[in-house]
């Protein structure tokens, strides 16, 4: 359900069809199977491209011998560190997060090192998968097997195995004299912390687990590349953004932008795990060396080993309050897990650990922390959920010790337009508290629960961004409209695009036919990323619309030969004003279409813009859960979610979005976990072991779409992509505490970690 | 060992194609007969993307060899729409958002078809068992079990 529409649209459009269901106009094809992802794409004479992965957690190379699978017939190009020149360090933004270019060489071509379990040594492409096979079995690679480390803590340790001997840990005076795996230290601090917990009744301080978890996307990484004798390629692959991938490619590999032009295909699910290269720079080199197509694909088990996850951390929370509910003082200590490169997601961590709460006195430290991991890649509000999922349970064990309801002690608490956040600004209009309210009015909330059932609330908080964005319209000369965005579509983009073109123009919604165009074919886009693509898409969609907009108002003017303050846009229409009102008729966009020839030529708009204002985004979760004293397995009774979506173009996408977010939480919270054994390898690489929730995991996720408009978007629109992975660790969390009695410290609260603590505690059921 | 060559039925014509002993009904289809609807996700049962029919059994194409179906029948996604007029399920899904990214929705829709074929009147539970080998990322099933409710029930008016 969506609440009533405050917004008023903007000036001369009509409001047809934002608010509404439509049907996407990619539908059809993903019904029917036309749709082309990855994978989906090949080429007459294409190479299959196959990559040679490190068997060890870390090891030094000391040498790698190709000779004798190049001389295997079907072997048309390998290649290795050697094909891939050296960069200097520099940090670039990387959706939410950032990396450096002298890591991502590394990462995508293990250079002095093997740094975890499935880190990139060689790739080849040969004329058939056997070959190419047989190939990497051909590759000598000598190895010498150093000591690694998984742990974060562990990692911390001074005599922990070192993966970087020039890290030094950046943020602590004075400067460290020895190399550590401690790549940053931060730290955010408001008012007097001291001060805060003196005047604190009552503090609770807790240390929390979490197990590192993958993005999950069902579409493996997949690139076809092809590079011509000239040195230009063209580039299909599954991406967050085309132009990043040819950003990196190009940077990587000594190429000019503008000779790489990458067409991203569907993309079969990302959640930030797309949003860095892997195969894409490999697949470019190979079919430079062989002058032919090279396919590459990954397989599930190189997935999870050798792309995304998200950190694993350990987070400690101390939070003091008044005994009437009042937060006095919150401290918070964060160390994640990065990887085998600096850039973990620690700093957003930090920044959103009390961002919903009104809090004087805060203080915050992270630490970015490498290990032989795969290097974390961003997964949905990267590094939030995470440090509040330890914040929400100590609010919730706080509220318990207090005796309050724990949706008044956050209310009581909660941030509002004005208050000022420990991360920095002061917050607009939110609709943290109506969230808050949405749930508490719920049948839900005052539901009977039977034994061993509990019922757990938590709440989320994530930025959101705006950003680089270019949208093109084109009125084609019957009227209709072709929408070009840059940002690719993972779960409606294109329909809420076309609905806003629509509205815009005055147009029907099916004669807006919108696509994702090539990194050729429309200006710069940044990545489908930070909940940022249907907020700055409709910004920029506005922005071309205007454009087409005041053309035709000033091709009416001459045609009807009035002043230009004599005619205006409404209702897809040009209308004279004033006296002029009754010599001439209005005139449509597709009566314009028709003399577009004669009135000046093509008819068409650009939005260029670099998105501000993006609103940030609250959401609170509500779940019941049983729990099983004999097994410890646990079942998610009922489940309901009340997130500000500022304003819903889509509201079935933006439901998508709070029911999805909120199951990815729910398997973080459960199931989710990569296992390591001691030889530092991963020991589920695939989904019956890594467990995601399947269907009839879950129950029905009732969706409560709050709208608060943001006043910096022409409709009101928040990000919705994120928040929604938030609060459902907390949730989950607090409702086993009330379903057992017992607070779950660490993720995830899995059959054998459950029944362990049913058994320490005499609760388990034979 | 030279290639096998098999004939087969798929989606209501015969096909004829050589294949390598180690490839899967997957490999055939998406890489000799180019039908690319059906997906790999894992290679490993696990996921569904890759749900097809054969000889009328929902099965996962990836657990299969392409040798083994000769003179068999396939059904799959790009078989589901008659003509311009989509199945129920493959409009219910649009009609309620039941897709986000669309890279598991050919397999939801052959599991779902399979499901309805034998059980008419599902309840939620029956639905969300059946499906249970089918993952998706996106959604949180919500609104794919909608999706084939409605569709069930849309199909029991005949």
């Amino acid at each position: 359900m969506t609440m009533a529409d405050t917004m008023t649209a903007p000036h001369g459009s009509s409001r047809t069809y934002v608010g509404t269901r439509t049907i996407r106009p990619d539908g059809v094809d993903k019904v029917t199977g036309r749709a082309r992802f990855g994978a989906d794409f090949n080429l007459a004479g294409q190479l299959v491209g196959r990559v040679l992965r490190s068997p060890h957690a870390h090891a030094r190379i000391l040498s790698i011998d190709v000779s004798r699978a190049a001389a295997l017939p079907g072997v048309k190009a390998i290649v290795t560190r050697d094909d891939f020149p050296d960069q200097s360090s520099e940090f670039v933004p990387a959706g939410e997060m950032m990396m450096n270019y002298r890591d991502v060489v590394r990462n995508v071509m293990a250079r002095e090192k093997a740094l975890y379990e499935g880190h990139a040594v060689a790739a080849v492409a040969a004329t058939s998968a056997a070959i190419a096979r047989r190939a990497l079995k051909l590759i000598e690679v000598r190895y010498e097997v150093l000591p690694h480390v998984i742990d974060v803590v562990e990692a911390m340790r001074p005599d922990a195995p070192l993966l970087h001997d020039d890290l030094y840990t950046a943020g602590v005076e004075p400067r460290p004299e020895k190399p550590s795996n401690v790549a940053k230290r931060i730290e955010i601090a408001q008012g007097d912390i001291e001060a805060g917990f003196h005047k604190a009744e009552v503090i609770i301080e807790r240390e929390f687990r979490t197990a590192p978890v993958h993005q999950g996307y069902i579409e493996p990484h997949a690139a076809l590349a092809s590079v011509s004798e000239d040195g230009s390629a063209e580039l299909w692959c599954s991406t967050q953004g085309h132009f990043i991938v040819r950003a990196h490619c190009a940077r990587l590999l000594g190429m000019d932008i503008a000779r790489i032009r990458v067409t991203a295909s569907e993309i079969g699910g990302g959640f930030g795990g797309k949003t860095v290269v892997y195969l894409e720079p490999l697949a470019i080199a190979l079919s430079k060396k062989a002058n032919r197509p090279v396919k590459m694909v990954m397989s599930r088990e190189e997935v999870f080993k050798s792309s995304g996850p998200t950190s694993g951390a350990t987070v400690r929370v101390k939070l003091g309050a008044t005994r009437d509910g009042r937060f006095t003082a919150a401290f918070a200590e964060l160390k994640y897990q990065a990887g085998a490169f600096q850039g973990s997601p620690v700093q957003p961590g930090v920044m959103c650990a009390f961002a919903p709460y009104d809090i004087e006195h805060v203080k915050v430290i992270g630490y970015d922390v490498v290990s032989n991991r795969p290097k974390v890649a961003a997964y949905r509000a990267p590094g939030a959920p995470i440090s509040e999922y330890a914040v929400e349970s100590v609010v919730d064990e706080l509220a318990k010790t207090l005796d309050i309801d724990p949706i008044d002690l956050r209310m009581q608490n909660a941030a509002r337009e004005g208050t000022k956040a420990a991360y920095g600004p002061k917050f607009g209009p939110i609709g943290f508290e109506e969230t808050l309210n949405a749930i508490k009015k719920t049948e839900h909330w005052n539901a009977p629960l039977r034994k061993w059932q509990g019922r757990g609330v938590a709440s989320g908080f994530w930025f959101n961004i705006g950003g680089e964005t270019c949208v093109s319209l084109t009125v084609n000369e019957d009227g209709t409209v072709s929408l070009v965005a840059g940002t690719p579509d993972i779960g409606g983009l294109r329909a809420s695009l076309a609905m806003v073109a629509a509205d815009e123009l005055g147009v029907p919604y099916e004669k807006v036919r919108p696509i994702i165009g090539d990194t050729g074919s429309v200006g710069f886009n940044f990545l489908t990323g930070g909940s940022r693509s249907a907020f700055s898409g409709a910004m920029a969609v506005v922005e071309a619309a205007k454009q087409i907009k005041s053309d035709l108002c000033a091709r009416a003017a001459k045609l009807w030969d009035v002043k230009l303050d004599e005619v205006e846009f409404e209702r897809g229409h040009v209308k004279p004003l004033g006296a002029a009102a009754d010599k001439v008729e209005p005139m449509s966009v597709a009566d314009f279409a028709k003399v577009a020839g004669k009135t000046g030529g093509p008819i068409g708009g650009n939005g260029r813009i670099n998105a501000q204002g993006a609103g940030p985004g609250f959401g609170t979760h509500l779940v019941d859960l049983e729990v099983d004293p004999e097994t410890g397995r646990v079942t998610i009774l009922r489940y309901t979610v009340a997130q500000d979506a500022g304003r819903a173009i889509h509201p079935s996408y933006v439901e998508g979005q709070m029911q999805g977010g909120a199951v990815q939480g729910i398997g973080w919270a459960l199931n989710e976990e990569y296992v390591y054994g001691t030889d530092g390898k991963l020991q589920n690489a695939g989904f019956l072991d890594y467990r995601m929730p399947v269907a009839s995991d879950v129950p029905m996720i009732d969706a409560i779409v709050v709208e608060v408009p943001n006043p910096r978007h022409p409709y009101g629109v928040r990000g919705v992509g994120e928040v929604p992975i938030v609060p459902p660790l907390g949730a989950v969390a607090n409702a086993m505490e009330q379903a057992t009695g017992i607070r779950f410290t660490e993720l995830p609260m899995s059959p054998p970690r459950v029944l362990q603590a049913l058994k320490e505690r005499g609760l388990h059921k034979v | 060992m030279g290639k096998h060559h098999l004939t087969a039925t798929v989606n209501g014509d015969e096909v004829e194609f050589l294949c390598e002993t180690e490839e899967t009904l997957l490999d055939v289809l998406r890489d000799t007969l180019h039908l690319t609807g059906s997906k790999e996700g894992c290679a490993s049962g696990d996921c569904g993307a890759c749900s097809v029919m054969l000889d009328g059994r929902l099965v996962c194409a990836c657990l299969v060899l392409g040798c083994e179906v000769g003179g068999r029948r396939i059904e799959t996604i790009e078989g589901m729409a008659r003509g311009e007029m989509l199945h129920p399920l493959q409009q219910k899904f649009l009609d309620h958002a039941a897709l986000q990214c669309g890279i598991c929705t050919p397999g939801f829709l052959v599991a779902a078809k399979a499901l309805l074929e034998t059980h008419a009147d599902p309840t939620e539970t029956e639905v969300r068992y059946w499906l249970a080998g089918n993952l998706c990322r996106c959604t949180g099933y919500d609104k794919i079990v909608t999706a084939v409710m409605d569709a069930a029930a849309e199909m029991r008016k005949g």
